[in-house]
């Protein structure tokens, strides 16, 4: 079985997040690092591959300026290759336009599931992974806590906002995993080394057959109007234990007639 | 604005309380408000739809054991394309609310606008509120091109009220005009097999006026029993940070943040949680909010009415005792 991991490559989440003050759009300038939320998708993805006994994993990121970084470790741990689609008209893209291209990449792929996160780090749309799902007349599932496959159907425990649902799903498919699905493994040195000579094909928009005016900031037709600092709430008291500071709560809960 | 729909996801044959949250919002953009819902019994639903202002109801009918995205997005997407065309849709953003506004949108070739805390429609063209970076930026959006707008809202944006009495909009019985659903081909080929609930007891997490939650710094699952029991001698709710959440201490239901539930209780004490900004999203609005933590540096502080710097395994227990002897 061949599955196909989308995995986006976001700014370091360590640094804090900036808007450009020119075209508001996140600034994704530098190294980028692989959205954890990915990860869970590329270790469900082997993990499906090994039980099966077939077929391999391939990964999937549109990223400005060529930027593969945040794939290295996706390939280090077992990932078979990747396709990069990145050109400057991308620029801009909105979660519509980021699906038109995923999906074209994946006709292009072929694969028997397509697996992402339920919404990245940085942008946490959540829409993009369906809205493939639908450009490619393909079922989807999204919220997977658990993923089992038999006979060409896939059987998902889908998250709830109550509890959970056992879905059956056919063959080809778009799954979202949610966090905790799985452990990812950590690379090893040798799969680091091994990683630099996996093949990464990187594609533009005409090579995928896009229209440019499909995507970037052209395709986006929504546009932000102002960015401002909100309110901020204050901190207040701060009261180190000494063994007594239960004796505060209790006053302040009695403030507010909760006690 | 002269028409507003809304998406109305029921839960137990009633509309789900974000329903009720958006059909408010949507009176207030003055035009008429209609909603879409699916479900075995959408008329028993209609009753509340109607006293919260919609005057027609879309219904799609029973779905059966089918994913709502591809069917409603699909009988949404003909009826606009035959021309029955809001000016905005307006979606919660909840797992289904989510995977129908995303097909609908491919369906209509039209972008979304998600993660929407606010909208304003006084300017005739309704413009979104984001809170971005943990809410500490406001970021405003518009699309550019097309009608309907599509937003998908974050819950809590919006306090629910029903019409005034004397609104004729919240008098009469909306009218339920039943809408087709054209062929879904492969996209609808998911099916529910099986459906489970997690037992709670007590009130809802997003309804308690007080609600307890407890993050990593509980070390080891056993000790969310503490939570637990805070909760209930306060009448509140327990809940959770993500990370507990993910290492399976607690069910995904607890989980308060982006990504889980959004909160507004009078009390909120966060308990070994260090204020990641995913998880500060769904709770800074809280009336007051007591943390607990023993990192003095701890980001949640700077949030806090009472800031307790200390073990919870210390506090939690003294506090629990406290109130018990009060009884
Ligand atoms: C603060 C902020 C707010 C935004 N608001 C909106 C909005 O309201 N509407 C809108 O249309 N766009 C919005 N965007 C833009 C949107 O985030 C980007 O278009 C992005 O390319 C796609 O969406 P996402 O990151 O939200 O993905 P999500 O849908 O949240 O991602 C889910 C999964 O899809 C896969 N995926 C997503 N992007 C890629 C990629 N580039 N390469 C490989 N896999 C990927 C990953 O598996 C990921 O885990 C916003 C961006 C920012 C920074
Ligand atoms: C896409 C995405 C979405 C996310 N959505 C959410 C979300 O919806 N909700 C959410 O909560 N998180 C969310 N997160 C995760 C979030 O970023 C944080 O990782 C998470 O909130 C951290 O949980 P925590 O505070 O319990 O753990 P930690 O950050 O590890 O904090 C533990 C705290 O406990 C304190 N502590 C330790 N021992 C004690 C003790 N004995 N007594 C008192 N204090 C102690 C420590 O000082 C520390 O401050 C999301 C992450 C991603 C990537």
């Amino acid at each position: 079985m061949n599955v196909a991991v989308c995995v986006k490559q976001i700014p370091d989440t360590a640094d804090p997040p900036a808007l450009d003050p020119q075209d508001h759009t996140l600034v994704r300038e530098g190294k980028l690092i692989m959205d954890e939320s990915d990860g869970y998708g590329v270790e469900m993805g082997l993990q499906l591959v090994e039980a099966d006994g077939g077929g391999e994993v391939s990964l999937l990121s549109m990223a400005p300026n060529g930027e593969r970084s945040g794939l290295r470790n996706a390939l280090a741990v077992g990932a078979a290759k990747a396709i990069l689609v990145s050109d400057p008209v991308l620029a801009g893209s909105d979660a519509l336009g980021t699906a038109k291209v995923l999906a074209a990449a994946i006709r292009r792929l072929g694969p028997d599931l397509v697996l992402a996160g339920t919404e990245s780090s940085d942008g946490y749309t959540g829409t993009t992974p369906v809205q493939v799902a639908e450009l490619l007349d393909w079922p989807s599932v999204s919220f997977a806590k658990h993923i089992e496959i038999s006979d060409g159907l896939l059987r998902v425990q889908r998250q709830t906002e109550a509890g959970y649902e056992e879905v059956s799903c056919p063959l080809p498919a778009v799954v979202t995993v949610t966090a905790g699905v799985v452990e990812p493994r950590y690379p090893s040195f040798k799969g680091l080394a091994a990683a630099k000579s996996k093949p990464v094909e990187e594609l533009t928009v005409a090579d995928l057959g896009l229209d440019p005016s499909q995507v970037g900031f052209a395709g986006a037709r929504q546009q932000v109007i102002s960015v401002e600092a909100s309110e901020a709430r204050k901190a207040g008291e701060i009261v180190v234990d000494a063994g007594d500071a239960h004796e505060r709560v209790i006053r302040f809960l009695e403030q507010l007639k909760i006690l | 604005m002269d028409r507003t729909w809304v998406l109305a996801e029921q839960r137990d044959g009633v509309p789900a309380g974000i329903v009720l949250e958006l059909l408010t919002a949507a009176r207030g953009f003055g035009g008429a408000v209609e909603v879409v819902t699916w479900g075995p019994s959408s008329a028993g639903a209609a009753a509340v739809l109607g006293r919260y202002g919609a005057t027609k109801v879309y219904d799609v009918g029973d779905i059966g054991e089918s994913l709502p995205g591809p069917r409603v997005a699909a009988a949404l997407a003909a009826q606009v394309s035959g021309g029955n065309r809001p000016d905005a849709i307006l979606i919660g953003a909840t797992h289904d609310g989510r995977d129908i506004a995303a097909r609908l949108s491919v369906r209509l070739d039209l972008p979304v606008l998600t993660n929407v805390v606010g909208i304003d429609a006084s300017g005739g063209r309704p413009t979104s509120e984001h809170a971005i970076f943990g809410g500490s930026t406001l970021l405003r959006a518009e699309f550019t091109d097309g009608i309907p707008g599509l937003f998908v809202i974050q819950a809590k944006s919006f306090v629910a009220e029903p019409a005034e009495t004397s609104d004729p909009a919240g008098q009469r019985s909306p009218e339920i005009v039943a809408i087709d659903t054209p062929e879904t081909g492969a996209s609808d080929a998911a099916r529910i097999v099986a459906r489970h609930e997690e037992e709670r007891s007590g009130p809802k997490l997003d309804e308690a006026a007080v609600v307890v939650s407890g993050g990593r710094g509980l070390g080891s699952p056993g000790n969310y029993a503490l939570i637990t029991e805070l909760a209930q001698l306060l009448n509140g709710a327990p809940g959770a940070s993500r990370a507990i959440v993910d290492a399976g201490w607690v069910p995904y239901a607890f989980q308060v943040g982006q990504t889980g539930k959004t909160v507004k209780p009078m009390v909120y004490i966060a308990c070994g949680i260090s204020g990641a900004t995913l998880h500060m999203v769904g709770m800074k609005d809280a009336q007051n909010i007591i943390a607990i933590n023993k990192d003095p540096q701890a980001p949640i502080f700077s949030i806090a009415d009472l800031g307790v710097v200390g073990d919870l395994t210390k506090v939690i227990p003294k506090l629990i005792e406290a109130i018990k002897a009060r009884r």
